[in-house]
Parts: structure tokens; C-alpha cells; sequence
């Protein structure tokens, strides 16, 4: 049944927003995997955006329960998983109601009708049933017996108890949304074939169900065809669709590899990080070390001895688990030994908002540590470029014999993009600081005197048998010192061998404008819902909003004050209460750093931040 | 571990230039020497030796050795040593801590290096005190014990290091009074060469701030009829005139004297270190009277790296994957023209 309240006009976009929810055990996940892969292989730009309880089952149809992916496919660039819905596809009332607010008015809702029970409307606190009661009439409402058109599409088939069949509705939504967008099936059935390769009557039944929905809003004549969506332009190469998690675990798998060094892994599950270890645990075929240590403490402290001991070592962890690293941080900072700590933020405080994405560990990645104790902070800020940082962090801390931290966060971590795949013969060299024997002059402490990175001695190097720790040590010998000239100069070479990294990095660079009347501000997973306000406020004709984004943190850019300069006004946005505006404001003198702050577990939406910029300078 | 070609190296060879600073009469000067003098007989080359430690008293050790070291945080030299092994099991690689550092801030490291049974050795310098922060009580401290942080009197009951170990699994767990170092030199180069994860407990007194905690086990005078000196498949015998001995008498163990009550020497129990089930091992550790030492268990069993090496060599065998460039070009990719 369709209403037809809503005329339909036929249209050709650059780009739509979709999203699929349901109960956490009603597969949405895969299905907007499925449709985000399909578009992909198509040539279009995708970014996508899973949403999920931290209950693993929440109780069916609950509202807390329900799980959501969504979709932004696009014939032009698109740099985030999308803001209002183009089209929301329900699976049962609680999904209905706490999605409904996203979709634009007007436009498209499917929902599975046979879901829509007096007992599931209970659940979902809806006193009337919404198809019913005309509260959806500012909508095009699709209701399709979903649950009954699956079972009938498989009355024939073999094998097949009712939790299956039930479970494989999924299916029937997105062969109906492959329709309306026009996508082949083919990517789907092949992934059921390699996936079900040993259980043929499920390979048979996901592929009926799939080619009755396709069909089944292929007969359904009222829906036409009307979204066309070309390939988009991209740089030509050959791509693949990847998770943030993953570009970061690949990035260390390639750093490794091209630094002819062991890759060492020391970490402890916590959500949102684990997906690191899960893929690193995968490739002992390039002798990765992944270890799954008792705890956060021993996660740091075997990539620590690790490190000691010539690996290139790395511990991934998220907001809690780098508070209990910090003590151990400060031993490989004091130790100057290499070592990356991953940190896939989520919302906070204390366990805070596991499955949910936030910046508020920035201040804790400068500062969290006892004494002064400076670090390298980089912060990746799209899934793909997680890649990008995660090698970087690892080309940082080996040549300059610092730890890192990178930061990433749930939402890129979780979001997957097209990544062009970066071939590690392409990538730049790494030189790790190792020393072999020379003179009986050697010691620890001895520098680059370029980067001020000491050389790093490994265990079975005969010769260079010395001892570190976490006492401080006499700037030349490496023997524990109490004196205290000695401190004070340690203290200030552990803090100019960071801010020398600025001689390594590049230049901040503005984009959209040079020099105007406001410049947009920020850092890390935010890169994507910042640059499309920036580019379409600029489009609808504010030529003068400039945007300056951060990856590297500590140390800074060393142009940041001069592209300061160059705007009127400047605005700091931040998933936390303004930690980057406080430190652009200990860093920069002389300016009015405005914040524009959300702490809601959720990314920017277009058009609050499209709205904040407009106040600044209409 | 390399056991060719290693030159001879004598306990100077590992004694680093640095002033020891322990107190003196410490105990701690006799593990330094023992272990000074037990490494040139491991067959070790030094540059592979490597001493982790926590924090406290013995964890300056590995500032006094001439080998690779680490002195790192309060309770996770466990952690950091697994780290340095696995990333190159060829080294030697010793944990140095104390019972504060290794039951009570670094108790969850412990149990867990002990289950997975890393080739590391870990000697436990257990004084029954805190001694680096000056006299407080530790998680071996005795009910009623006075210290510092219990003026009146200690009223949380101890960790026996043995019985803890060996519930977490330990395969290899020894125990020596801090004045014998020919027995503690033996028992290192033994703990050296049992593969997998090793732990000394050394009874070591404390001259500050628990001076004679262990004088009535010992004491030349008495330890040979306070301690029981365990050997592989030699009955358990013990006193001066080696006529006391140990028997299982229904589920404990009981002293009994060669020569009274029809008891002759092959009554008495043989130990068998090997032995997979701890049971006997538990019994022994927890005996107050005697007081057993030497090499309570040595149960041969896989290591934690065997088993990953085995795994990595078989993934290895089988996988397509050579280089990263394989791995990312493979599977569901598309090319933009």
C-alpha cells in the first residue's frame, strides 16, 4: 500500500541519504553494507555511518534496541554519511520512531507492516499505529507485508526453520531498494555464494528473497525508477571500500613492512577499538604479534618491551583504557623508546557512551600523564586516511624515538569509504634511529641533533648493553641522575624534540577561501560534515568562509598563527566542550577563538552548522 | 639461547659501573652475586641477557648488571618482559620484583604471565615488607605484624607466593633462603634452563625494616631442621642427623623420625617435580613445618611462543598473502578510469 498524499516527482540526484533500521538482531548492518558495496563497485562515492545499541541484544523491538546504518552514495564527492534522509527504511515501529525525525519532508519511507503489531507499537510507545492514523500524511509511505512476502518466497524451500525464514526479510528491503536506485544484484548474490558456500539452501533462500523484493517494487508500478545517480568523478585507480579500523591496522601493516621491522600488538578489548585487534590478529602470514593482554596496562606494557626490544610496537585502546595506559606512557616518553597508542575516542566521561562518537579525549591525549611529559598527537579524520595516520604515527615515532598517540573515533572508525589503495612501494621511507656498534663512546642518550631523537640500542646487540627506566637519567651517560641542572635540561630536550617535528610535518593549508570573514575550524573525524557546510555554504554564495582542518596536533602546524591572521573571525567546532579552542587559545595570542561545541554521542549535522556560520557573518 | 661459541665470561663480566645502593646487610647483595655469578654458567651470550624490573628495592637490580635492562612502573615488569620475549625469544629475559610489586599492585600480571607460561624468569625477593617506602605492610606480611601502616597490628592475612603461583598455574616454582647464594646460583641457572615461565621465591631479609622475619627458618643453626631441601626423585628427608622425614598420611603431610614407629627411609615420600598434578606441590608450599625449598615444581609443559610459532609458521604455509600490497589489492576492489 502506498499513500499518495505526497505527489512523487521523478528526479535525477547527485546524491541520497539512506538509512536502514531495525532490531539489533534484524541484520541492517549487512543490509547496508550490501547496498554501500554494491553502490561502490557502481563508481559511486559512498560514506556510510553505522549506528548501534551497546546492548548486544537489546529485548526485541524496544526502543533502545533499535540498529541503524546509513548510506550517502553520490555522483559528486561526498565527504560524510549524509545529514536528512532521502529515504528511511523501517523494519518495525521502533525503528520508525526514532528515525523518523532524520527524513526529509516529502520524502520516502518503507516500512515492513507486518511489523507494525499491537505488541510491537507497545514497544515502541506509539498509543495509535502510525500508518493508521495520518500523523505520517507529510510523507510518501511505502507499507509492504515484508514479513509474509519473505515467507511466501520461500515456501518452497528445503531446510529452513522459521527464524530463518523470518530473519531473511532483510533481504527483501534491499532488493527493493536496489530497484529504486537502480543497482545490480550481482555483488550481493555472488557475496551469498562465497559466504553460504557450505550451506547451499541458505544461498538458494537469501537469493529468492533478494529477487522477490527487487521484483516485487519492480511490479509495484507506483514506484517509478526515479532516482538515477551517475558514477562519481574520482581520481582514477584502483580502489576498494574500506572501515576506518581497518585503514588503521593496514596502515601499521604497511609502516611495518616498508621500516623492515616486526609489527607487535598489545592490547585488551574495548568498544570501539577492538576491530584493530580483530584485524591484526588475522595477519600472523606478515608475522604480526598481536597479543591480547590481560588488561590496558599490560597492553601498553608488552608493546613497551616490545619497542625495547626492536619491534614496532603499537597498543589500541579508546577514552578509559588510555587512562589506566598513562603511567606507562609516561615510562616510554621518559624512555624515549617508539611506540603508537591508538585511541578510538567515544563519548565520555568514566564508560560514558560506549558505541558512540566524541573528541573529548584530546586534552587527555596532551596532558593525561604525571610530570611534563609531552607526546606526538596526530588525529586522523576520514575512514580512508586512518590509513594514512596510522602510517604516519608510525613513520613519526620511529624516526623521532617519541611515543604517539593517534586519534581516531568511533564515528570514521566504524564509517567505511572508498580508500585508493596505496601501493607501500608508493609510500615514503622510514628510517628507524637504530644503532649498531661503533666506538666504546656510545650512549643511550646520544641525539640526532637534527631531531633530537636518541639512537635506539636493541637486546642482542653486542655492545650496547645499557639499562633505561623510568628514573631520569643524565643527559650524556644514561645513568640515573638525581641532579638537578640535569633534570631541567632533559625536561626542556624531551619537549623541543617534540616541538622539532613541526620541521617534519606540513603545512596547514585553508580551503574554499584564503583569507575572509571566517574561518571554520577543526580537527580529527570531523573533516567530513565540516568541509560539505563549508563547500555548500560557499556554494549558496558566502565566497569568503574559509576552513582549516588539523591532523596534527602536537605539535602544530608552524604556519597556524598566519592563516590565523587572515580571517575576521574565527570559529573552533568540537564533539567536546572546546578542547582544541583551549588549546589554540594557550597557543595563540591576540585572537577570539568562537566554539561551536556538540556533546551528544552524534556527528555534526549540515544544517546546524550551516545555520551557526550564517549567524557569524550575515 | 645460543649455547655455542660464547666466550667465557666470569661475574665481573655482568657487574655494570654503577654503585650498588641497597642497604648493607641486605640480602639483596647476595641474589646480585649469586646471579653475577650463575649467568657465565647459563651459556648465555650477555648481550642477549635482559633484566626487567617494577618498582621498589629489587627493582634497582637491573641498574647493577651488565646486560640489557629496563627499571620500569610499579607492579608491570611481567607485562613488559612478556613484550621483550615476544618480540625476541631468543634473549634471556629475567623479571626482578618483590611482593609488593609482583601481589599486590602487579598482582593480576602475575597470575596471568604464569598462566600463559612465557619462557621468562622471575625472581621474587620476598622480605614480607615494603621496604622503599619505608615499613609498611605487604600482601605477605604477617596477621599481627607491626608496622608502619599497622601500629596496632596487621589484620590482612598473606599471599603464600607458592600457593598463589601455583593456582595461577605456575609450571616451575622454587623457593631459597636469601643466605645460601650456592643454592640460589643453582636454582638460577635451572630456572634458566626450564622452558617456560620460571618463578624463584628467595625468603630475603629485610635489615631496616623487617630484620630476622625469617632468622627461625634460616639460621644456619636451625635451617636444616626448619627447611625441607627439596630434590627431583630423592626421598624427603631433612634435620641435621637426616632422620626426619615427610609421609602422606590420609590428605596431609605429616613429619615423621626415621627409626620410631617402624618408619625407615622408604616410607617417606619421593619428590617428583615433574609431575603434571600440583596437588603434592600445593601441599608442600603450604607446609609450615618444614619449611619447604629448593625446586618444588618443574612441570614441562608448551610454552605460550611454541604455540604462537607454531601457528605463524601455519598460517604462513598457507596464506596467499606474501606482502602487504597482496592483502590490500585483494578481494572486492574496482578501478577508476
Amino acid at each position: 500500500m502506498i499513500s499518495d498524499k505526497v505527489k512523487l516527482q521523478p528526479e535525477v540526484v547527485e546524491a541520497v541519504v539512506i538509512r536502514f533500521v531495525g532490531d539489533s538482531g534484524d541484520g541492517m548492518q549487512l543490509t547496508g553494507t550490501q547496498f554501500s558495496d554494491t553502490s561502490a563497485m557502481f563508481g559511486n562515492d559512498i560514506a556510510t555511518f553505522p549506528n548501534y545499541p551497546s546492548e548486544i541484544r537489546a529485548p526485541q523491538g524496544s526502543l533502545y534496541g533499535v540498529s541503524g546504518f546509513q548510506v550517502h552514495i553520490g555522483s559528486v564527492e561526498v565527504s560524510t554519511p549524509g545529514d536528512n534522509l532521502d529515504l528511511l527504511v523501517a523494519m518495525n515501529p521502533a525503528g520508525l520512531k526514532t528515525n523518523l525525525h532524520a527524513l526529509k519532508p516529502g520524502h520516502t519511507i518503507i516500512v515492513d507492516s507486518d511489523a507494525f503489531s499491537k505488541k510491537n507499537l507497545e514497544k515502541a510507545q506509539y498509543e495509535t499505529n502510525p500508518l493508521e492514523d495520518g500523523s505520517l500524511e507529510n510523507y510518501r509511505v511505502i507499507q509492504v507485508d515484508m514479513t509474509s512476502l519473505t515467507k511466501e518466497a520461500l515456501k518452497n524451500v528445503e531446510g529452513l526453520d522459521n527464524k530463518s525464514i523470518t530473519r531473511s526479510k532483510n533481504m527483501f528491503a534491499l532488493g527493493m531498494v536496489y530497484w529504486m536506485y537502480g543497482r545490480s544484484k550481482d555483488y550481493t548474490i555472488d557475496f551469498f555464494n562465497k559466504k553460504f558456500k557450505l550451506k547451499p539452501h541458505l544461498i538458494e533462500a537469501n537469493t529468492k528473497v533478494l529477487n522477490a523484493g527487487y521484483f516485487f517494487a519492480e511490479t509495484l508500478e507506483l514506484i517509478p525508477n526515479a532516482y538515477t545517480i551517475s558514477p562519481a568523478k574520482m581520481r582514477s585507480g584502483t580502489y576498494r571500500i574500506i572501515m576506518g579500523n581497518t585503514a588503521t591496522a593496514w596502515g601499521f601493516l604497511a609502516a611495518a613492512e616498508k621500516s623492515g621491522l616486526e609489527l607487535f600488538l598489545g592490547s585488551y578489548p574495548i568498544t570501539p577499538a577492538t576491530d584493530i585487534l580483530h584485524e591484526l590478529v588475522k595477519h600472523k602470514h606478515f608475522g604480526v604479534k598481536a597479543f591480547q593482554a590481560e588488561d590496558e596496562i599490560a597492553g601498553i606494557a608488552s608493546a613497551i618491551g616490545a619497542s625495547f626490544a626492536g619491534d614496532l610496537a603499537i597498543t589500541t585502546t579508546s577514552g578509559p583504557g588510555l587512562a589506566l595506559k598513562g603511567e606507562a606512557l609516561g615510562l616510554a616518553m621518559i624512555m624515549e623508546l617508539p611506540l603508537v597508542v591508538v585511541n578510538v575516542q567515544r563519548g565520555g566521561p568514566s564508560t560514558g557512551l560506549p558505541t558512540k562518537t566524541e573528541q573529548s579525549d584530546l586534552l587527555q591525549a596532551m596532558y593525561g600523564r604525571n610530570g611534563e611529559s609531552p607526546v606526538i598527537v596526530i588525529a586522523a579524520s576520514t575512514p580512508a586516511n586512518c590509513f594514512q595516520y596510522a602510517y604516519e604515527a608510525a613513520k613519526l615515532t620511529l624516526e623521532h624515538m617519541t611515543p604517539v598517540i593517534l586519534l581516531t573515533d568511533g564515528y570514521i572508525a566504524n564509517g567505511s569509504a572508498p580508500w585508493k589503495i596505496k601501493s607501500v612501494d608508493d609510500l615514503p621511507d622510514i628510517k628507524p634511529k637504530i644503532s649498531k656498534y661503533t666506538s666504546e663512546n656510545w650512549h643511550p642518550y646520544d641525539r640526532d641533533e637534527n631531531t633530537l631523537a636518541r639512537n635506539w640500542a636493541i637486546p642482542g646487540t653486542a655492545g650496547l648493553e645499557h639499562r633505561i627506566g623510568g628514573l631520569e637519567k643524565d643527559s650524556i651517560t644514561g645513568n640515573v641522575s638525581q641532579n638537578p641542572e640535569n633534570h631541567q635540561k632533559m625536561t626542556e630536550i624531551r619537549a623541543e624534540k617534540i616541538k622539532r617535528v613541526q620541521n617534519y610535518i606540513p603545512d596547514i593549508k585553508t580551503e574554499f577561501a584564503e583569507t575572509g570573514d571566517l574561518l571554520v575550524i577543526g580537527w580529527g573525524g570531523t573533516y567530513g560534515s565540516l568541509h560539505s557546510a563549508v563547500k555548500q555554504i560557499n556554494e549558496e554564495g558566502y565566497k569568503n568562509i574559509g576552513f582549516a582542518h588539523f591532523n596534527y596536533i602536537n605539535p602544530l602546524p608552524k604556519n597556524t598563527r598566519e592563516i590565523l591572521t587572515k580571517f575576521k573571525k574565527i570559529i573552533v567546532c568540537e564533539l567536546n566542550n572546546g578542547q582544541f579552542a583551549k588549546i589554540l587559545k594557550i597557543n595563540f595570542n591576540g585572537f577570539e577563538f568562537l566554539q561551536f561545541n556538540k556533546i551528544q554521542g552524534l556527528p555534526f549535522g549540515n544544517n546546524e552548522l550551516i545555520g551557526e556560520f550564517k549567524k557569524l557573518v550575515d | 639461547m645460543e649455547t655455542t661459541a660464547v666466550q667465557k665470561y666470569t661475574f665481573k663480566d655482568f657487574a655494570s659501573d654503577q654503585e650498588v645502593r641497597w642497604c648493607p646487610g641486605c640480602d639483596d647483595y647476595v641474589i646480585l652475586r649469586s646471579m653475577q655469578k650463575a649467568l657465565p654458567e647459563m651459556g648465555v651470550k650477555r648481550e642477549d641477557v635482559v633484566f626487567i624490573s617494577g618498582i621498589g628495592c629489587s627493582s634497582r637490580f637491573p641498574y647493577y648488571m651488565n646486560t640489557y635492562g629496563m627499571h620500569t612502573i610499579h607492579g608491570r615488569a611481567p607485562g613488559i618482559a612478556s613484550g621483550v620475549k615476544l618480540a625476541n625469544p631468543n634473549l634471556s629475559v629475567w623479571v626482578m620484583t618483590g611482593d609488593g610489586d609482583s601481589m599486590a599492585i602487579g598482582g593480576n600480571h602475575f597470575i596471568h604471565v604464569l598462566r600463559r607460561n612465557i619462557d621468562l624468569n622471575i625472581v621474587l625477593f620476598n622480605n614480607e615488607i615494603y621496604g622503599l617506602t619505608k615499613g609498611q605492610f605487604s600482601p605477605t606480611s604477617l596477621v599481627g605484624q607491626k608496622t608502619k601502616s599497622s601500629p596496632y597490628g596487621n589484620t590482612q592475612p598473606p599471599f603464600i607466593p607458592g600457593e598463589l603461583a601455583l593456582g595461577a598455574g605456575a609450571r616451575f616454582f622454587a623457593r631459597v633462603g636469601g643466605n645460601v647464594p650456592k643454592d640460589i646460583t643453582q636454582i638460577l641457572i635451572e630456572a634458566h634452563q626450564f622452558k617456560g615461565t620460571s618463578l624463584i621465591e628467595v625468603l630475603q631479609n629485610c635489615v631496616i625494616f623487617n630484620d630476622g622475619c625469617f632468622n627461625n627458618i634460616t639460621d644456619k643453626d636451625v635451617k636444616e631442621d626448619k627447611q625441607i631441601f627439596l630434590e627431583h626423585g630423592k626421598p624427603m628427608i631433612f634435620g641435621k642427623n637426616r632422620d626426619k622425614g615427610l609421609i602422606l598420611n590420609k590428605l596431609k603431610l605429616e613429619v615423621v623420625t626415621i627409626g620410631e614407629n617402624g618408619i625407615t627411609q622408604e616410607d617417606l615420600l619421593v619428590h617428583d617435580a615433574k609431575e603434571k598434578d600440583p596437588t603434592l606441590h600445593q601441599m608442600l608450599v603450604r607446609l609450615e613445618y618444614p619449611v619447604a625449598t629448593g625446586i618444588i615444581r618443574s612441570f614441562n609443559d608448551v610454552t605460550f611462543e611454541e604455540r604462537e610459532d607454531a601457528l605463524t609458521k601455519q598460517v604462513k604455509a598457507n596464506s596467499k598473502f606474501k606482502k602487504t600490497d597482496d592483502l590490500f589489492f585483494s578481494g572486492e576492489t574496482y578501478t577508476v578510469k
